[in-house]
């Protein structure tokens, strides 16, 4: 996409103000005095960007979209982004109510949301982009321990509150050059119902086999645990108890020891790498629309240096916008968002994983549709 | 009985500013119609402001029962897709122990926070020197104004790991006493903790309250209780307390409704569970309606919203029942009180 920009910024600064007061319009810099209400759009080569979007959705793409929107504003100056960190499940609703113009979800939508949602984009299709890969770390607090080697079995054993001790045979044999303190392990989750959850209880699910007897859900399975509410609360816990274990979004994990997972042999870190690595190896969902590129993780990989609790988050969008100036806008801050430039913006911001060349290659096919 | 200090306030009405006996409202409206109509304007203003109230309520009500409908007549097997509604689908099993909770900590609150609000209360009308007294008030005022989320911080991130020892103390030694049950849960996030800031943040509007009454107690009544040889103790006990008490249950339910429905400090101090336990100090056992509403309102789906909103209703008519049990109450106690 070309962007062009004039040298008169001062004039313009004025008006992309007075535009952003008024909607999404296409301000033609030679006519700056009356700003149109939505009349063009701004399709032509001579207009640059300019206008409001706004997204809302999931928290866990806080800190990335954070790093987007200063990055796409910074080669746009004329358009504003706000995003809404409400939750995944507030975003898909705002966004199927034609509230926002994107969502961030932790997960997929589901059939009835898809049904609301094919209605909001009509005639165009829901786009549901996984541009978001972050590493889910299994942290804990103790001291002078910075990493342990578990495999699933036993990370499934110590959240079902099977292995109760820090020094239990199971962890011990993983980890012959750690000393393990005779003490209890807490394990705490997450009270509120998130993505990280059902990804965490997803990838227990698949791959500690009988150890973990429940079903993946975004709500924690066991009651009569201890739990805190959202990512920093879960995170701020483990840091207050010595002996206390929690699973949370890599980049928030500070200086908690973190657990390397057992994959085949071996024991992988997690890594931006080798979450970019599972999703690559995994295939797409089947029955949903063409825009859609919701992957089916494969969480009990054997792949070498694949590190399988991962949380995909996808951007949706619609593939066609009533309003075209919002559609262009969608369309250049998700080309933003998907580019090399973006993936690793978010990468520094958040600690994620930037995309594959492939993926990119999929998702561009989707976003240069966007009208 | 009638008090020599209220009798001024009786002849004070603005609208008398003469000392000479007025006629009868009825002539005023001829002799001085510009003053009458600022008075109509006032009256029709104060009804309106309060059938407003009335409306405000009506709004609300009608808000719930309408939100929460789809809820209440969804078939279970619609709610039972929703993850943390019971697998048989059954609302009422959700908003159970809810309900239980939200008591359980509202209760325990009011138990903890009611002896102290009383003896600061008492302090500060009856024993503290006069300039002691007015500082006193001015801080108890002053702790009523901090916002809620600012005492779950405090609980959650200071008073939680302090805490933590007197837990375990009372889980080790008063474990058999069902509400100590222990061993106590590290991290200390349970109710036990709960009902400790919830009584924090309940105290100043209690005390507040109980302090404004004690202060009311005709002096007369004092007077002769000292005249009979009372000593200040029994003074308060025999003429201050009666006098008051209609006031303090007053104040407690005002406490009990800010506690009920308390939402940031439970929310960022409770490790939630659903279950009817009364073990204070596990973990993971207890939650309430309104923090449990703060928590899965981000990511519930349409339905999901409505049941929260189902569960808000049960805390809007348990808010009412309380209130409405200690109107009750006072009524009852009216007589008693000597403010007639």
């Amino acid at each position: 996409m070309k962007l062009h920009r004039t040298s008169r910024i001062a004039p313009l600064a004025a008006v992309g103000a007075l535009a952003l007061t008024l909607a999404a319009c296409g301000s033609d810099p030679a006519t700056d005095d009356a700003p149109t209400t939505d009349a063009e759009s701004g399709t032509t080569e001579e207009t640059s960007l300019s206008g409001q979007l706004s997204g809302a959705g999931a928290s866990s793409q806080e800190s990335a979209m954070q790093a987007w929107i200063a990055g796409f504003q910074s080669a746009n100056p004329d358009v504003s982004v706000a995003y809404d960190p409400v939750g995944s499940g507030g975003g898909r609703t705002q966004f199927t109510e034609g509230g926002v113009a994107f969502a961030g979800s932790d997960a997929a939508l589901d059939e009835e949301e898809l049904a609301l949602g094919a209605e909001r984009c009509a005639p165009g299709d829901v786009a549901e982009l996984p541009l978001y890969i972050s590493p889910i770390a299994v942290v804990f607090n103790l001291e002078g321990v910075d990493s342990l080697n578990m495999s699933a079995e036993t990370i499934a054993q110590v959240f079902n509150g099977e292995i109760t001790q820090w020094n239990d045979p199971a962890i011990a044999e993983a980890n012959p050059d750690v000393e393990l303190p005779d003490l209890a392990i807490t394990p705490v989750n997450r009270s509120d119902e998130s993505g990280t959850t059902e990804n965490f209880t997803e990838y227990l699910a698949a791959a500690a086999g009988d150890a973990w007897p429940h079903e993946a859900s975004g709500d924690w399975p066991r009651t009569g645990t201890q739990s805190a509410q959202g990512t920093s609360g879960v995170v701020q816990t483990v840091t207050e108890a010595q002996g206390a274990i929690t699973y949370a979004d890599a980049s928030k994990a500070g200086a908690l020891g973190t657990v390397a997972v057992q994959v085949g042999e071996g024991y992988v870190e997690y890594s931006p790498e080798a979450a970019a690595a599972v999703v690559d190896a995994s295939p797409l969902a089947e029955g949903r629309g063409e825009a859609s590129l919701v992957r089916e993780l494969e969480r009990d990989t054997t792949a070498e240096g694949a590190y399988p609790i991962v949380l995909v988050s996808y951007s949706v969008a619609c593939t066609e916008y009533e309003d075209e100036a919002e559609g262009e806008l969608v369309k250049a801050f998700l080309t933003y968002v998907a580019s090399e430039e973006g993936q690793q913006a978010a990468a520094g911001a958040a600690g994620s994983a930037p995309i594959s060349e492939e993926m990119r290659g999929n998702v561009m096919e989707i976003v240069d549709a966007i009208a | 009985m009638t008090h020599p200090d209220r009798e001024p306030s009786v002849s004070s009405i603005p609208d008398a500013p003469t000392p000479t006996p007025e006629p009868p409202p009825v002539s005023t409206q001829g002799t001085r119609p510009a003053k009458d109509r600022a008075g109509r304007a006032f009256a029709g203003l104060s009804t309106g402001a309060g059938a407003l109230i009335l409306l405000v309520l009506a709004a609300v009500a009608g808000f719930l029962l309408l939100e929460a409908w789809p809820a209440i007549q969804a078939p279970a097997e619609e709610l039972a897709k929703i993850s943390w509604i019971p697998d048989d689908g059954s609302l009422a099993r959700y908003v159970g122990p809810l309900v239980f909770g939200t008591l359980l900590g509202a209760v325990l609150a009011l138990l903890l926070a009611v002896p102290v609000a009383l003896g600061i209360a008492l302090f500060i009308s009856h024993y503290a020197p006069r300039r002691l007294a007015s500082a006193l008030g001015y801080v108890v005022d002053l702790l009523a104004a901090i916002p809620s989320v600012i005492y779950g911080l405090w609980g959650g991130l200071w008073l939680a790991p302090r805490v933590q020892p007197l837990w375990d103390w009372l889980g080790a030694n008063l474990g058999f006493i069902p509400l100590f049950e222990g061993p106590a849960a590290t991290p200390p996030r349970v109710m036990m903790t709960v009902g400790v800031v919830l009584a924090v943040m309940i105290l100043p509007i209690i005390t507040a309250v109980s302090r404004e009454v004690f202060l009311q107690t005709p002096r007369l009544h004092e007077e002769a209780a000292l005249a009979l040889g009372a000593t200040r103790w029994e003074m308060v006990r025999m003429a201050v307390l009666p006098f008051g008490r209609s006031g303090v249950i007053s104040a407690s339910m005002l406490g009990l409704g800010r506690a009920l429905g308390e939402t940031m400090a439970v929310l960022m101090i409770l490790s939630p569970g659903l279950t009817y336990s009364f073990a204070l100090l596990a973990a993971g056992r207890h939650q309430t309606i309104a923090a449990n509403i703060a928590l899965q309102f981000p990511e519930a789906s349409p339905l999901g919203v409505s049941a929260l909103i189902a569960t808000g209703l049960a805390l809007f008519v348990i808010t009412l029942l309380v209130n409405m049990a200690a109107r009750w109450v006072v009524a009852r106690r009216a007589d008693f009180s000597g403010a007639n």
